[in-house]
């Protein structure tokens, strides 16, 4: 998979109303699968007997499943984490369950995605207090578990998680615990979460600088196309979120100079493809008019401003590459930033400031 | 002549059945992917009057607008899956329902809005309120007398509209279940220079079938032979039958719709001569239905989804929870070479948009190839054994 790459999310084994083979054929080589939300519907076992999750979504690339635990702490009422590992009521009925580190590799194993996640202890990043250390600390304990109750190292690459809050201190201590541990990638939790973008960005960096340079390193979480292009230039290799496909079904489209809210009467006449540069197969055929229309009864606009939004993204991430290996990246920068903000007044302060730290100054 | 170029559609045949232009959950590479997809797309009228502005500002049609610029449409007026409320309509006005709720109009805002549209094939706007059941003898007459006067004003308005000249007028046979008034709207609506005849006012199920079948045979034995004969509100594939053998030579398919919303797949089978092998998979197929009657939770499934046909399975049943076979064994389409009904259940359980995209794609394929085995069929004069086939899975 080149790198950067952004990862669409396909949740409970479906890229939201795309077939695999649309998904594919906008060259996306790698997408998310949810192990929460497999693991209760349909569960583990039945998508292990339909050949994995490669199989039960006919997807014949690449596969991340996150570990479950994030899904348990933000979606349940009831939950309760403990050293064993996370009890929860299940959402559609049944008795309390628990995911341990050990129960998440075992859905994981199952599902046969390419890279797993470890199970790490989230917690949400405005949290203060002794809760982070412990949940930093708990993490750590939870990756050597993992390490341990990982039936399938050599079919798939099981990923650590950075955790620590917004605190540098604890960051690094939990950076220098796990790197410490033979995993062949890290990625960077607890972030994306509503905090600050001044700590935000901060706390990216203090990551990607102390994180072995020669293993990926996977931003959890981030979506926005700011985000993306200020946090490749901070150093991350791997990005997920739910936001260009979210967004789609609210009839929103993505565009170089920020979104279209294709509902709103003001496209009702307009004629133009959502983006006449983009050549992905919505703009290729349908005006931003007809997809106002389109919106109000049939599904179909919302798989066509996935498609597009989707397209958006891996148009993007290919822009960012090439012009990393042309070696022209601070400039695509400004140019991309131009696109975005110029008729807004500039970039936002948090992003200047980040790409000033490693060297990309703006106009 | 029936549109514009050369046939643009086998008959009998069916149309493709879009809401606002578009096949209901597909985009135009997903719908590629489905074989057999008819050449002339069906468009409701309401969906496209509600945006009428926007055509008249476009000029270039609706086909066009809608993405698809070579494509034949034929455009009716009413959805046939949106309900139409009685009691709405006079002697100068038609109402239509949209998303945004009734629109009422005249045959003059009528052609206003078809010359904004430019389709290839339309129906005329007509008075079909007749199916509620209620419509007696009078209000019979009265859809006759409506249609008829509609009918000759829109004719003369198409006459001094260049923007229809190359399009195709369907004129509409109304009279609701009263054999006269049938026979006057048929033998009146021949005698004006009309391209096609819509026999309107048949569907929903207040008409008793008998009548129904009788009506629409002394309708078609009325009109020349070489106009097309659409009829709405027929899907089912034992009537699509039974209105073949009458007389009619296009549909709406609008039924594998239906089937899809209810998280359905057709399963029933058109395949008079199977090859050897393929008899064992057939057999699964009709063994598939009849396990449907046979079992216990029968009740259940049929509390869950009442509308259900003898002609298709609810993907929802637990029982296919676990069911590695694919929607309908032997089966090409897209969903059944790739996905399982396990998956299928799946997307529909958890609520997943995907479920509408596979099942649609199902559900069409299998649709369009019964009317290419009813064309075999006729062809080879072996339309009574497939009559003989569907007629007994129609009694599951």
């Amino acid at each position: 998979v080149p790198c950067p790459v952004f990862m669409p999310v396909g949740t409970r084994g479906t890229a939201k109303g795309l077939t695999a083979a649309q998904l594919a054929a906008l060259g996306c080589r790698i997408c998310l699968g949810n192990t929460f939300h497999l693991g209760t519907r349909p569960g583990s076992e039945l998508v292990r007997r339909s050949g994995g999750l490669h199989g039960f979504m006919d997807w014949p690339h690449n596969l991340l499943t996150d570990s479950g635990g994030f899904q348990m702490v933000s979606l349940l009422e009831l939950s309760e984490v403990s050293e064993e590992g996370v009890r929860f009521q299940p959402p559609h009925g049944g008795e309390q369950l628990l995911l341990s580190p050990e129960k998440s590799m075992e859905i994981q194993n199952a599902l046969g995605a390419d890279i797993v996640m470890q199970l790490d202890d989230v917690v949400s990043s405005t949290t203060t207090g002794p809760r982070v250390e412990e949940a930093m600390n708990r993490s750590v304990r939870w990756l050597d578990r993992c390490i341990a109750a990982h039936a399938r190292p050599q079919q798939q690459l099981l990923f650590a998680i950075i955790q620590g809050g917004l605190d540098p201190d604890l960051r690094l201590r939990c950076i220098r615990a796990m790197t410490q541990r033979d995993v062949p990638g890290f990625a960077i939790g607890g972030l994306s979460g509503g905090e600050a973008k001044a700590q935000f960005w901060r706390t990216v960096k203090l990551s990607t600088e102390h994180l072995p340079r020669d293993k990926p390193r996977y931003l959890m979480g981030v979506g926005y196309a700011t985000d993306l292009v200020v946090c490749v230039a901070l150093g991350c290799d791997m990005f997920d979120c739910v936001f260009p496909t979210r967004t789609a079904r609210f009839g929103s489209a993505l565009v170089p100079w920020g979104s279209l809210q294709l509902k709103n009467q003001q496209f009702a006449k307009d004629f133009r493809p959502i983006d006449a540069d983009c050549g992905c197969p919505t703009c290729q055929r349908y005006s931003r008019a007809y997809l106002h229309a389109l919106l109000r009864s049939n599904t179909a606009a919302l798989h066509l401003l996935t498609l597009h939004n989707i397209a958006y993204q891996m148009k993007l991430m290919g822009s960012i590459r090439d012009s990393i290996v042309q070696q022209r990246f601070p400039e695509f920068v400004r140019e991309f930033m131009d696109t975005m903000y110029g008729g807004r007044g500039g970039p936002p302060a948090w992003a200047r400031e980040a790409l000033e730290s490693v060297g990309i100054t703006l106009g | 002549g029936a549109g514009r170029g050369a046939a643009p559609l086998a008959l009998p045949g069916c149309l493709l059945y879009t809401r606002t232009g578009a096949a209901p959950h597909l985009s135009h590479d997903t719908l590629r992917e489905v074989r057999g997809v008819p050449g002339v797309a069906h468009i409701a009228l309401p969906a496209l009057a509600e945006i009428h502005d926007v055509l008249e500002e476009y000029k270039e049609g609706a086909a066009k607008f809608m993405g698809m610029p070579g494509a034949v449409i034929y455009c009716s007026l009413h959805d046939p899956v949106t309900p139409c409320a009685s009691g709405y309509n006079t002697n100068k006005t038609v109402s239509l329902w949209g998303s945004s709720g009734r629109m009422e109009m005249t045959a003059s805002k009528f052609m206003d809005i078809q010359r904004a549209i430019q389709p290839d094939w339309f129906q005329c706007i007509s008075d079909g309120d007749t199916i509620s059941g209620e419509a007696g003898r009078k209000r019979a007459k009265k859809s006759v007398d409506r249609s008829l006067s509609f009918l000759d004003i829109c004719l003369q308005l198409q006459e001094k509209s260049p923007e229809l000249q190359g399009s195709v007028m369907f004129g509409a046979i109304e009279g609701g279940d009263i054999l006269e008034e049938r026979l006057r709207s048929a033998r009146e609506t021949a005698k004006r220079p009309v391209g096609g005849f819509l026999l309107d006012g048949f569907q929903g199920s207040a008409m008793a079938k008998e009548t129904k079948l009788k009506l629409i045979a002394s309708v078609t034995a009325e009109l020349p032979e070489d106009k097309p004969r659409i009829i709405h509100g027929v899907g089912k594939p034992d009537e699509v039958l039974e209105c073949i053998e009458r007389g009619v030579d296009i549909f709406e398919s609008f039924f594998p719709f239906q089937v899809t919303e209810r998280g359905c797949a057709l399963v029933f089978s058109y395949d008079c001569h199977p090859d050897p092998e393929a008899i064992v998979l057939t057999q699964n197929g009709i063994q598939d239905l009849e396990k449907n009657g046979a079992q216990e939770d029968q009740e259940e499934v049929s509390k869950a989804e009442p509308e259900m046909t003898p002609f298709e399975i609810s993907l929802k049943d637990k029982k296919y929870h676990d069911d590695f076979g694919p929607l309908l064994e032997g089966c090409s389409c897209y969903c059944c070479r790739r996905h399982t009904r396990a998956y299928v259940h799946h997307l529909l359980v958890t609520n997943e948009l995907l479920a509408g995209v596979l099942l649609m794609m199902h559900n069409f394929q299998h649709y369009f190839g019964f009317f290419s085995a009813v064309r075999d069929a006729l062809r080879d004069s072996k339309l009574d054994q497939l009559k003989e086939l569907v007629f007994r899975q129609a009694l599951q």
